[in-house]
């Protein structure tokens, strides 16, 4: 096999190719480096390429294959990470000016897990700065191209994860997701993600934007390969006190089994107008293959998913008025070479370094948490937050999934929405109900646009049972047969 | 108008563990600069807190000490705002509910019991530390993550002295419980005091100030009858009272404004959603409240009782647990509390107070005073000789059997040495001994300390007594 196209390869091709003996992982990671050289500065998805370590990493390990050591479930698997998960001895920059040298000497448990498994990391992802966007034009280092067209978004804030996934320059990335930032890149680019239940996977080593919101997930291109890298990825973390402490299902069991009798729920609020046509002319048909696979359609009612937005930003600003303090030029990162005492320092420092989106939702956020306003404002937005969680867990006594469109419509061009912060607020409409409840939600490409552009369904599981969404996702995707337009893409 | 002042105390003790309270770094104290730091406790981005158990066992064995009831579920809180030794821009404290709430601690004011009630004690973090040189600022971040108690009272306080004691009883109830080592000029024990004045008889409060910075007792005291008097000053020239924070200037005996209510901080408060909340069973309550040891007030009782100390002397000796540990060992080998309660009250101390030393780094142990004791008992020496052997014991560490052996200080009773010393006494002195001779029986004494002086002490004074009686009939 010619080593030009190994980086078309699902990263369960890869691994079945490594272990037999027939790739080294010095040819696959070559292939992908070489990948990212020649794409790289049309989609502008990574922002730092470990180049020098990948090929390190990937030496030792087909040493350690010659030397028939024992090697991780991972093996040779190159793999992109947002760059808002500390790897050590790597730069972590968040998509941000403030952050730009930041070199953490920690691991995030994610990373240390991947390790564990033998996994490659080719370098960091690009993102929307500190995971604040929809579109990954709120950069420091510019904007990410969607692989399908370049003149449009990749979706955000993960969109350097998805898109360099769906351009094939690494088999796997990872994401994170605070109100949609992997689903809806996935959505918009073609791929499958996962945002796996609040808990499941240690935060450890994430930057928090809104800690009781952000969950980290895997982008890949098959269903089989997420449930391959999630199950890695899943587990209890005794560095994070919010990971739970139940144990990791195998989700590669889930695959291939039936769905027969399967209830899935459809909330009508999901399916109302401003929803694109063709988006849900591709569910619809999505949906009736599901039925043609023994589940039963049910409609639904969540009665609180229009106060999920407004909830959605009123807690994540909150909190992230909060967890974006640190940086402050005190210790680490940007400071401003132009002030003359603390204060200044301090003004300074985060109003050079802080891109005009950031300082908006920390300006939101602070507002909402002062005092006077906080009864009406983060108070009452934890309220509502408990009754759209409610609305789920009533909705899921009588259904097993729900399954929803990920996006009401499909990729917008870049520099659409930009100039309008609620517009772009609004592509996370449904996902954000998601996060407020802790809920597990996987986005499947689903179809195509008549222009060409990729359609997300998202498929919802009751906290913990992921393994129902590994089911369907898994038979709906063997039915669609979408996987081979994946390489259709214009770079 | 007669003015009474209304006092309410908020003390940050610092809890006794071996790690800091989200993170595993060690709390001990003079490490070199940032020696006691990880990514957690200085702030990096990604990193999260992880509650010390610790901490929790330790906060809640001061909280029953202090009769509170106990909230089975507390919450962590964030406090916001910016200063540069705070690494994460806000500090994790207890807000809405705290670890522990409605307790008291009695105090004794006027010869009377006084109830001081507990409005709550919450766990919190404490910060790191600015260091001004010159030109630069530097951070140390040793003491960030380290673990605090927030001990705060009702407004019940009418006086400072009354202030002033309530620290004291505190703090020995916390040293007793072996949760703070109560410091207070290393900051293990700090203290700020909430004060304003009303008329007497009022119900409403007037307006407060609050006063931090006050690192003893002593300023504890001096720092709030110099507020209450500013206050008093004020309010009797037609005056107002503005609501601000004055920080205790003890070079300067002043309190001095920090900053006013206008300059307040909104903190910003929430709930930490990086912690879980705090749950606390009756399992874990009961284990804790098993491990508390008797407390100053009842020892201080028992010490009268039992051992027929006066009641002063009881106060002293059970201030400190280390204290009343050491007397009550002492006394057990010396069969005689009064002797030992006199001698620790004394002599043991004076040379603590001179030599700066405290009970528990003291060179002379128990068992070595102890033995002095018994040895001024038997007569081996007399207690005059005891004393500077004492000293000496303080200063070289030695016991007291090996300085006697040393030095020859042995008490002698020997009849025939001390008849030729008497005779010595009386040849050398015939003016007094006509005077004696011619009534003036007086004169006795004077006779008794010659020979004291020329046996350089070591005269067993009773056997000086007989023999000179018995000479001088002659």
């Amino acid at each position: 096999m010619s080593k030009n196209t190994l980086f078309l390869k699902t990263v369960t091709e890869l691994k079945d190719l490594f272990h037999k003996g027939e790739v080294k992982a010095l040819e696959i990671t070559q292939s992908f480096l070489e990948r990212i050289k020649e794409t790289n500065p049309t989609l502008n998805s990574f922002i730092t390429v470990c180049e020098k370590e990948a090929l390190l990493q990937a030496e030792n390990i087909d040493l350690k294959f010659s030397k028939k050591e024992k090697l991780g479930n991972l093996a040779a698997i190159p793999l992109g990470i947002k760059d808002i998960l500390t790897l050590s001895g790597v730069r972590t920059t968040c998509g941000s000016k403030i952050l730009e040298n930041f070199v953490p000497y920690y691991d995030a448990t994610v990373i240390e897990k991947l390790k564990k498994e033998d996994a490659i990391f080719l370098g960091k992802l690009n993102m929307d700065e500190f995971a604040m966007g929809s579109s990954n034009e709120n950069s420091y280092f510019g904007s990410v191209k969607n692989p399908w067209d370049l003149d449009y978004v990749p979706g955000g804030s993960s969109g350097g994860s998805a898109a360099a996934l769906a351009a094939f320059q690494c088999s796997a990335s990872l994401g994170t997701d605070t109100g949609g930032s992997i689903r809806l890149p996935a959505s918009y680019c073609g791929v499958v993600g996962l945002k796996p239940t609040y808990g499941r996977v240690s935060r450890f080593g994430l930057v928090a934007f809104a800690s009781s919101l952000d969950q980290i997930g895997p982008f890949t291109r098959t269903v089989r390969d997420c449930a391959l890298i999630s199950e890695v990825m899943c587990g209890h973390d005794p560095k994070d006190s919010t990971s739970s402490e139940r144990s990791t299902p195998s989700f590669l069991k889930s695959l291939g089994k039936s769905i027969k009798g399967l209830k899935i729920g459809l909330p009508q609020e999901y399916f109302q107008e401003g929803l694109n046509k063709e988006v849900q002319k591709s569910v619809h048909n999505s949906l009736k293959i599901l039925e043609s696979q023994g589940a039963y359609l049910e409609e639904v009612s969540l009665p609180h998913t229009q106060y999920g937005i407004a909830t959605y930003y009123l807690i994540a600003t909150s909190e992230a008025s909060s967890n974006l303090a640190r940086f402050d030029g005190v210790r680490y990162g940007y400071r401003s070479p132009n002030s003359k005492n603390a204060i200044d320092l301090y003004f300074k420092s985060r109003g050079e370094g802080f891109g005009s989106e950031v300082k908006r939702r920390i300006m939101l956020g602070t507002f909402a948490l002062s005092a006077g306003y906080y009864d009406a404002y983060y108070k009452k937005a934890g309220q509502v937050r408990t009754l759209i969680k409610k609305d789920f867990e009533d909705v899921f006594k009588k259904v097993d999934l729900i399954v929803t469109p990920t996006a009401a419509d499909v990729a917008f061009k870049l520099g659409e929405k930009i100039q309008d912060p609620l517009q772009m607020y609004l592509t996370d409409v449904y996902t954000t109900s998601l996060n407020l409840a802790g809920l597990p939600g996987l986005s499947l490409p689903c179809g195509f646009s008549s222009k060409g552009l990729p359609i997300g369904l998202q498929m919802i599981s009751p906290w913990f049972e992921e393994e129902r969404i590994f089911e369907a996702a898994f038979l709906l995707e063997s039915e669609l047969k979408l996987f081979q337009k994946g390489f259709n893409i214009k770079v | 108008m007669k003015y009474e002042a209304v006092i309410g105390l908020e003390v940050h003790a610092q809890l006794k563990t071996k790690q800091k309270i989200f993170c595993s770094c060690s709390t001990l104290f003079n490490k070199p600069q940032n020696q006691n730091t990880c990514p957690v406790c200085t702030g990096m981005p990604g990193v999260l807190p992880v509650l010390n158990k610790e901490a929790v066992q330790r906060g809640l064995k001061a909280a029953l000490a202090l009769n509170c009831k106990i909230n089975k579920k507390s919450i962590f809180a964030r406090k916001n705002y910016f200063y540069p030794d705070l690494p994460k821009g806000y500090q994790i404290s207890q807000y809405n509910l705290p670890l522990a709430q409605d307790g008291y601690l009695e105090i004794e004011s006027d010869d009377n019991i006084k109830k001081i009630r507990i409005h709550r004690l919450h766990l919190e973090e404490d910060a790191g530390k600015n260091i001004h040189c010159g030109e630069e600022s530097r951070l140390n971040f040793n003491r960030a993550g380290v673990p605090l108690a927030e001990i705060v009272t009702e407004p019940d306080f009418r006086g400072a002295l009354e202030a002033a004691t309530y620290v004291r009883e505190l703090r020995s109830i916390l040293q007793y419980l072996d949760v703070c080592d109560g410091n207070m000029e290393e900051g293990s024990l700090r203290c700020d005091a909430n004060i304003s004045l009303r008329p007497k008889g009022q119900k409403e409060f007037g307006v407060k100030t609050e006063v931090k910075n006050m690192n003893s007792f002593k300023f504890i005291e001096r720092a709030i009858s110099y507020e209450i008097e500013r206050q008093t000053e004020i309010l009797e020239e037609g005056g107002r009272v503005i609501q601000e924070t004055r920080l205790w200037d003890s070079s300067k005996g002043k309190t001095l404004p920090m900053r006013s209510k206008e300059e307040a901080h909104d903190y910003r408060y929430f709930p930490e959603p990086d912690l879980r909340p705090l749950l606390v069973d009756d399992v874990w309550i009961e284990k804790v409240k098993s491990s508390i040891p008797e407390l100053h007030p009842e020892k201080k009782a028992r010490f009268i009782s039992q051992y027929g100390l006066p009641a002063y002397d009881a106060d002293i000796l059970t201030l400190s647990k280390d204290l009343a540990d050491y007397f009550e060992s002492c006394t057990k080998e010396v069969q005689d509390p009064k002797m030992v309660s006199n001698w620790m009250m004394t002599e043991l101390l004076r040379e603590l107070k001179d030599k700066n030393q405290s009970i528990q780094n003291c060179s002379v142990s128990w068992n070595a005073l102890a033995e002095l004791l018994n040895l001024v008992k038997k007569g081996t020496i007399s207690g005059k000789v005891g004393k500077d052997v004492f000293k000496e014991m303080m200063k070289r560490g030695v016991s007291a059997s090996s300085l006697i052996e040393e030095q020859g200080l042995k008490q002698v009773d020997d009849k025939e040495f001390l008849v030729s010393a008497i005779h010595q006494v009386l040849k050398e002195n015939p003016k007094e001994l006509e005077k004696y001779r011619g009534g003036q029986e007086k004169l006795f004494g004077f006779f008794v300390g010659q020979v004291m002086k020329l046996t350089k002490g070591q005269a067993n004074p009773k056997a000086v007594n007989e023999l000179l009686r018995a000479k001088l009939k002659e």
